[in-house]
């Protein structure tokens, strides 16, 4: 039985709690009322209310019939993350510990972004909950993502500019912790992906893995059986733990995770941390594979896709690595942009750009598979938020 | 008896506080490294706590993560970093040098091999921001098998099981950090510290130094009253950020000296 972290929050070698003596009270607190809230019938009952009827779920699972055909190979089938409120998996998590930090009595929660969805999930349930909300953004991806800046804006957020850095997510998680650190007394914050200090990979997974335990369910009464392998993108990789989780246990099934190729692993131009078998050492909080220099300086990332671009990942991931049970590959911004595309044309579909990493992967694949299998993609959020930039991609201007 | 320990002695027999300045290692530029340790030693400076520069200072304020770009941009590595204290200790063998910053570049350096170069130049201590108790056991092994002295922070949220905790793994001297957020803010809280002081040394024996929020000579003698040694960083940190090339090393000696005289009232 799979069982991991530990309870000092390590994950084999990695994870772990790295920060400064002034965060780690605020730690404690947190895991002690995680401990308590996550077996309570109550919190359980309040937690699966909200996901029912404010977020959706159950998420559908879809068979893209006609983008398999057309491929000729394995059946690919879609779970439906980006039909949830807020159009991505990320609010899985948001209401998860919005709920967990209103039991705490903390009014004011704070959160890093860098597509947007995170944000924007969390300034959602901020508005549901009543409670003051900040949100951190690179000050380069507040360009690139304007429309998700302004949603967060409707949504009563404050939407602030990091400007020192490489003005993208990693810089923007700094400034949250920095922000947490000051106003640890009355703040909570919300972490959007499986990364940062015990105990947040582990809670961030545990409010995610509602999306693998509908797929064990869904996958049978849909395909007859359960998936060949899942394939999900891997940015910290919150959505890919959500996806994966309930299949650690089925060794049958085949774990993908699909990261960011950018412009290419031999560009050095990516944000591809596991594929590239980046040096292991200490960001944000937890130990894991990250991309630095010779000399530790971690180094600045590109991918198409803002949620994608950050030079770690979850230490779970990391861990999932070396034991060997998931496997990690690159996907680059003109293969991901190619599988967007044709999930637009053939299926309806408007996938994100993280998403269509995961897709591009799925359709890299399933050609070389028999007709007979079954490949699980986690669809983790929809597009919309990336007009702008797949326009730009094409040479359009609005 | 290391360096630490002697200028702490020295200092307890004149009822003296020490004062510990901070700065990053190559702000403004590499070249001026070495002859602000001497001239912060001239000043008046007890130990120097030496940042090392990382891309991802977290538990600073934007001051010193300026500082640490500035450095980064001229290409400062850890390695250099060592050999500006290499060239420190060719004229100054008795000040202590604590080098503080974040640990990655030291885990891609390899602790083993940071340890005993630390030990060839000369390092003193050893603060990594990031690394708390739960995760340092194995890192700082290393560290007291070469005789360098792990520096531990605590903070106004500690418990008293981390201070004890803390008592039992420090060597050195305690860096109490004495505000709720990160370094470079304003608001210093001294009855908060007042508070505190009794709690620490309930449990500690080694001298404890306070830092963060002291920004000048009246902070600087209120906070010395309370404890063994006063750390200023942003202030200093802000005074090289403000000045040129030229003007630099006076600016600062200026500052330090300045701090000098307040520390010495206390």
């Amino acid at each position: 039985m799979y069982n991991y972290p530990d309870s000092t929050g390590h994950f084999g070698p990695y994870g772990g709690i790295y920060v400064a003596e002034t965060l780690m009270s605020a730690l404690d607190e947190l895991k002690q009322a995680y401990e308590k809230y996550r077996h309570d019938p109550e919190f359980i009952a309040e937690l699966n209310y909200d996901l029912k009827h404010y977020v959706g779920r159950p998420s559908p699972i879809y068979h893209a019939k006609r983008w398999s055909q057309q491929l000729g190979g394995a059946q690919i089938f879609l779970k439906r993350e980006d039909l949830n409120h807020t159009g991505a998996h990320k609010v899985n998590n948001t209401v998860g510990q919005a709920l967990l930090a209103r039991r705490m009595g903390k009014p004011r929660v704070i959160a890093e972004t860098g597509a947007g969805q995170h944000g924007v999930a969390t300034a959602t349930v901020a508005a549901r909950y009543g409670m003051e909300c900040v949100v951190y953004m690179g000050s380069e991806d507040v360009q690139r993502q304007a429309q998700n800046v302004y949603r967060m804006k409707l949504l009563g957020a404050t939407v602030v500019p990091v400007e020192s850095g490489s003005k993208t997510l990693k810089d923007a998680l700094n400034e949250a912790m920095r922000d947490w650190v000051t106003n640890i007394e009355n703040t909570f914050y919300i972490i959007g992906t499986v990364a940062g200090p015990h105990p947040y990979p582990m809670m961030v997974r545990d409010f995610n893995a509602i999306v693998s335990k509908e797929c064990v369910v869904q996958m049978p009464e849909l395909a007859g059986r359960q998936p060949d392998a899942v394939i999900a993108c891997v940015g910290g990789g919150s959505n890919a733990m959500g996806v994966f989780y309930s299949y650690i246990d089925m060794p049958g099934v085949k774990l993908i995770g699909v990261e960011a190729g950018g412009r290419g692993i031999g560009s050095g131009q990516h944000a591809a941390p596991l594929t590239t078998n980046s040096a292991v050492g200490v960001l944000h909080g937890n130990r894991t594979y990250l991309m630095q220099d010779e000399n530790g300086q971690i180094i600045e990332t590109h991918s198409i896709s803002a949620g994608l671009d950050y030079p770690g990942v979850g230490p779970e991931h990391s861990w999932l690595k070396d034991s060997g049970r998931a496997e990690y590959v690159a996907i680059n911004d003109d293969e991901a942009l190619r599988a967007f595309h044709d999930l637009c044309h053939l299926e309806g579909i408007i996938p994100a750009l993280e998403s269509s990493h995961a897709l591009a992967h799925a359709a890299k694949i399933a050609p070389g598979m028999g007709k007979d299998k079954v490949l699980l993609v986690n669809l983790s959020g929809r597009g919309d938020k990336d007009m702008a930039t797949v326009a730009r991609a094409s040479g359009i201007t609005f | 008896m290391s360096r630490i320990q002697t200028i702490f002695d020295k200092l307890k027999q004149h009822r003296r506080k020490a004062l510990i300045p901070f700065f990053t290692a190559g702000d403004p530029v590499p070249s001026l490294t070495v002859p602000l340790l001497h001239a912060l030693v001239e000043a008046g400076a007890d130990i120097i706590e030496l940042g090392v520069p990382f891309s991802d200072p977290m538990a600073d304020g934007l001051t010193i993560q300026r500082a640490s770009e500035r450095a980064l941009k001229h290409g400062v590595s850890l390695h250099d970093v060592l050999d500006m204290v290499a060239s420190f200790r060719t004229k100054n063998v008795s000040t202590p040098i604590v080098l503080m910053g974040y640990g990655n570049p030291i885990e891609a350096m390899g602790w083993e091999r940071f340890a005993k170069r630390c030990a060839e130049v000369g390092v003193d201590g050893v603060l990594t921001v990031d690394f708390p108790p739960e995760e340092s056991h194995e890192a700082f092994a290393h560290l007291e098998k070469h005789g360098i002295d792990p520096i531990f922070l605590l903070a106004p949220t500690s418990t008293d099981a981390r201070v004890e905790r803390v008592a039992k793994q420090a060597h050195g001297y305690v860096y109490y950090v004495s505000l709720k957020g990160v370094t470079g803010a304003g608001h210093l809280d001294l009855s908060e510290i007042e508070r505190k002081m009794p709690q620490l040394k309930k449990h500690i024996t080694l001298p404890i130094g306070v830092g963060f929020g002291i920004r000048d000579e009246a902070t600087a003698l209120a906070v010395a009253k309370l404890c063994d040694g006063v750390v200023v960083g942003s202030r200093i940190v802000q005074e090289i950020e403000n000045s040129t090339e030229q003007n630099v090393v006076a600016n600062v000696s200026k500052l330090v000296k300045e701090l000098r005289q307040a520390v010495d009232q206390a």
